[in-house]
């Protein structure tokens, strides 16, 4: 066996793409977990077609999942993969443009066959045809060799063929030096019960690897330092997970159970799965019969006392808007969970988008104001979760926690909080009259409010001597009663309105190297959401070039912080970029006058990071000669004088 | 209203341990109908049958022994949806068709409440008619009155899903072309354990009904007639006029022939049920009724005598079979999963979940 080379790097980015059968979600999870086992700092984007089954071994049906991961804090699943495994010509053809020129590209040649090839529209093999010299590639037929590892088995050729994921593995985990006791074990734990099925992963697994110490053709492997990061426990956790989770501790926290009613749909159906499985926490999941039941369930769980959530996506929240309108009015605690998907309709059900905000803000009939909250990566959405509860279980009312298809599905380290410095949520029941009558007998009157947060009682049924009636008909303020009368109407409506104004939001924070030596940027970038990770990495470039450009972070979408006005007339120009048309500048323009600049692609993709240094730098450029003309201008004037 | 004819009070078997959780009275206090009436004034057009099913339901609550505040009505939008309003007890107005979504969530998480529906023709039918047969087929531990007066009287008069087709209404000048729902027939086939059929008219008749409901572990579904009298007058009439009624209703009593006036039922030849006059049987055995008997079928046949025409009107409990209720086992399951870990979630099992199986420490 000849020595290898170890080389070490900073970072790396890396896709596998193969047909949606092929198990490439499954082999990035792995491959994540060993690299997250390792202390790198990471961040995924799986990337799958809505179709369960698209047609085998077309471009269509391909599904990848990229991960990049680094010796420093990672912003990013990354532009570029450094490292494309390509299951078939279809994932070749429809993942190549992204790699780097130089990168390393390994096929399984296997599947390169003429039929294969013309199903794509290759005429000749890029195998052979030369045009993958700006690569390195490595065609290794991955099929024929899983299925020689597994000679010994007994299986079916197609049987075998199946734990070519697992060979490809082992390759990719041996040019990374990853650790593979996880991967090992995790196979233990999957396929316990089917001893067959779980040797052959094994010594596919374990082929794969050994494949790479063996084989002359990879010169060089790779080390990736662990990543500087803060002390204390940390794990892997998605979107999906950390937002399901957050749920939980914030009942737990609030001595609440925690009922969740919910319709399946993409991408949110695993917050469905997660809680279902949760039941020793006090967690109830009613799997309805559409979205609108969902709601209704989570709403009914709420009058009851207990924290009423749904979770749903894009077309599912314009089947819960009535329902919200009735919580609204209602001033029962509610948290409803929607993961942006690509719209409108149906859309691009498995990717992302951030075009619901306006839906979530203004998607229902009447003045009907509610709390909105966005976390910025996958952990953060355990915090936001907690966020929205608190929210929802102190006012009294429905809030809209906007997650998206990238963070659900993606994936980044969680530094693990400790639980009894979570936020307290304890809520108290009313079970006291709260008012007196003209007689001085005792009365509960279901809508005098707190008067710090404007928030009604809670008083559950059950609660003797506090019987009352609610609905959706216009309350009479303090008594609950229906009431039609025109002053008191626009009474109610402003009350409800101010109590959401009057949540307390903490003040948004600029990031503004310069502002500390009285150079502050030119330039802001505002974002929300999930666009977080690429304009912080996108500003990092910017700033090792040279340049100035200050950013700044949008979690309260409904009320917006109370400095964010004077943070967006501090600049010259503020820039949002965003994964819709314009939704949040239409809201800032709106509600501050100021004149904020969009950068809108909804192509169902996250930004790159280059994508937004490159935009940072062209309104950077324009600035300067901006600055420069009027001072030319300004000369001008003055000579003339 | 004083009924015209009176229907005999069925008999039932059954599930009856539908009010088991909820908190009774301390013995030796007892509370009246009073206790069930709001101060909010009742705003039914004069001579609307909701007055008669209101009094019934103010009157019996207190017979069921449990305490008042745990009573809740949940209702949908309509006529009959402003019924919350009016029963001294907790209670939502919600939003059209979706009653049985609220009940839902809010039965499950809450075993000590006896939760009610009010609903009428259109809004459980027709809007809500999706989350009418998934509460009935889910068997959750509800009580559900169907008011059904055969329009849509809320919005003035337009047809409703149970308006017999040709009915001439504000929407339909030329006649409905709809084909009309049978709430039982629906009921039934939704699985339904218990399903029923009153009156408005007969307050002795519509009590019992509402008892057996209550008393049912299990979703129950109660179509009660009632006279619209603006919209849709005498839409029953000829089940209160005596002498029709007794030709026309099929009475529905456990362990009974069924029988309406000279007729009985017996098995047709299509499969399903018919009424011949007992003079004409000629050895044909006529049907006894078992409200709960397994198989729905023999009660599905009964609900299609039903006819617009109301030549042949079943009127008691069709059916009332013991079935674990949804709630139940949902609850069952979350305390189970707790019951294995050793009680409920401490500080140290949610810290143990968010960690997982797999952790690496940063010094």
């Amino acid at each position: 066996m000849s020595v290898k080379q170890v080389q070490r790097v900073d970072r790396v980015v890396i896709r596998f793409a193969g047909d949606s059968g092929d198990g490439m979600q499954l082999t990035g999870d792995r491959f994540t977990a060993e690299t997250a086992a390792l202390g790198n700092d990471l961040a995924t984007l799986p990337n799958f077609p809505a179709e369960i089954r698209a047609p085998a071994g077309t471009v269509l049906g391909v599904s990848s999942f990229q991960l990049h991961f680094a010796d420093h804090d990672v912003m990013t699943p990354g532009d570029h993969p450094d490292v494309l495994v390509a299951m078939n010509p279809a994932a070749l053809r429809s993942n190549l443009r992204d790699v780097r020129r130089g990168g390393t590209v390994i096929v399984d040649s296997d599947e390169f066959t003429k039929r294969n090839l013309a199903r794509v529209g290759y005429g000749a093999s890029p195998l052979e045809d030369g045009s993958l010299e700006a690569y390195q590639l490595h065609a290794l037929p991955l099929t024929s060799r899983t299925v020689e590892a597994l000679a010994e088995f007994g299986l079916s050729r197609k049987d075998a063929e199946r734990s070519k994921n697992m060979y490809a593995l082992g390759l990719v985990s041996w040019l990374y030096n990853r650790p593979t006791e996880g991967t090992e074990r995790f196979l233990r734990s999957k396929f316990g019960k089917r001893p067959q099925i779980l040797e052959a992963n094994l010594a596919a697994f374990r082929a794969g690897y050994n494949y790479g110490e063996t084989v002359e053709g990879f010169a060089v492997t790779y080390e990736i330092a662990p990543a500087p990061a803060p002390t204390g426990t940390y794990r892997n956790v998605t979107g999906n997970t950390a937002t399901a989770y957050g749920l939980v501790a914030a009942a737990h926290r609030a001595g609440l159970p925690l009922v969740l009613g919910s319709y399946p749909i993409t991408p949110a159906s695993d917050i469905l799965h997660t809680l279902s499985g949760l039941k020793r926490f006090g967690v109830t999941t009613i799997q309805a019969e559409d979205e609108i039941a969902g709601i209704g369930a989570a709403l009914g769980a709420s009058y009851g006392g207990a924290l009423g959530v749904t979770s749903t996506s894009g077309p599912g929240l314009a089947l819960k808007a009535e329902t919200i309108g009735l919580a609204v009015m209602l001033e029962l605690p509610l948290v409803v969970v929607d993961v942006q998907r690509g719209g409108p309709s149906t859309g691009l059900p498995t990717k992302t988008e951030q075009a619901d905000l306006l839906q979530a803000m203004f998607g229902r009939n009447g003045e009907a104001p509610v709390p909105v909250v966005a976390p910025r990566s996958p952990a953060d959405c355990f915090d936001a979760a907690l966020e929205a509860s608190r929210i929802a279980l102190a006012y009294r009312t429905p809030v809209l926690l906007l997650t998206d298809g990238y963070l659900a599905n993606g994936s980044e380290p969680w530094l693990l909080p400790a639980v009894s410095e979570l936020p307290d949520l304890r809520v108290e029941f009313t079970t006291q009259p709260n008012a007196t009558a003209a007689d001085g007998t005792p009365v509960f009157q279901p809508y005098k409010r707190d008067p710090e947060t404007l928030a009604r009682p809670w008083a559950v049924p059950g609660t003797p001597g506090l019987e009352h009636r609610i609905g959706g008909l216009e309350k009479a303020d303090l008594t609950g009663e229906i009431s039609y009368d025109p002053d008191n109407h626009e009474r109610m409506v402003l009350l409800r309105q101010a109590k959401v104004d009057g949540v307390t939001v903490p003040d948004v924070v600029v990031d503004d190297p310069g502002a500390a030596t009285g150079e502050p940027a030119d330039v802001l970038v505002l974002g929300w959401g999930s666009t977080y990770g690429p304009i912080a990495a996108a500003a990092r470039s910017v700033r090792e070039g040279g340049e100035r450009v200050a950013t700044a972070h949008l979690r309260h979408l409904n009320p917006f912080p109370a400095n964010l006005g004077d943070v967006l007339r501090s600049y010259r120009r503020v820039l949002v970029p965003e994964m819709n048309l314009g939704q949040l500048r239409l809201l800032l323009r709106a509600q501050y006058l100021v004149d904020v600049i969009g950068h809108n692609r909804v192509r169902g993709l996250p930004f790159t990071s280059a994508e937004l240094a490159e935009v940072v730098r062209t309104h950077l450029d324009e600035l300067a000669k901006e600055l420069a003309d009027e001072t030319i201008s300004d000369e001008t004037t003055g000579a003339g004088r | 209203m004083s009924p015209s004819i009176p229907l005999q009070v069925p008999t039932y078997r059954g599930s009856t341990d539908g009010l088991r959780d909820v908190p009774h009275l301390d013995e030796g206090v007892a509370l009246k109908k009073k206790d069930f009436t709001s101060a909010s004034e009742v705003r039914w057009c004069p001579g609307c049958g909701d007055y008669a099913i209101l009094a019934a339901v103010q009157g019996f609550m207190p017979e069921l022994g449990i305490r008042r505040e745990n009573v809740v009505c949940i209702s949908g939008i309509g006529c009959a949806s402003r019924f919350p309003y009016y029963l001294e007890s907790y209670g939502m107005h919600s939003i059209h068709g979706r009653a049985p979504t609220i009940a839902t969530g809010l039965a499950t998480s809450r075993p000590d409440l006896s939760v009610w529906i009010v609903t009428g023709d259109g809004d459980s039918l027709s809007i809500g008619g999706n989350h009418l047969i998934h509460a009935l087929r889910r068997n959750v531990n509800l009580t559900i009155l169907l008011f059904n007066n055969r329009i849509y009287g809320l919005t003035k008069g337009q047809y409703s899903p149970t308006s017999e087709q040709g009915k001439v209404t504000k929407s339909t000048p030329q006649g409905s072309v709809d084909a009309p729902f049978d709430p039982v027939s629906l009921a039934l086939g939704a699985e339904a354990t218990f399903v029923a059929r009153t009156t408005d008219s007969d307050r002795k008749h519509l009590t019992s009904v509402l008892r057996a409901a209550a008393e049912h572990r299990g979703a129950a579904l109660v179509e009660i007639f009632q006279n619209c009298p603006i919209f849709n007058d005498g839409a029953f009439d000829v089940l209160k006029d005596r002498e029709q009624a007794e030709a026309r209703i099929v009475r529905l009593e456990d362990g009974q022939v069924v029988r309406s006036g000279d007729r009985v039922a017996v098995r047709s030849a299509a499969g399903g049920v018919e009424m011949v006059a007992e003079a004409d049987l000629a050895g044909r055995e006529p049907l006894v009724h078992d409200v709960a008997a397994d198989d729905p079928s023999q009660a599905f046949a009964l609900a299609r005598l039903s006819e617009p025409t109301m030549g042949s009107v079943p009127m008691g409990v069709f059916r009332s079979v013991s079935r674990p209720t949804y709630d139940d086992l949902a609850r069952e399951q979350v305390a189970a999963a707790q019951e294995r870990a050793g009680g409920p979630a401490t500080d140290d099992d949610l810290a143990a979940l968010l960690a997982g199986a797999d952790t690496w420490s940063v010094a």
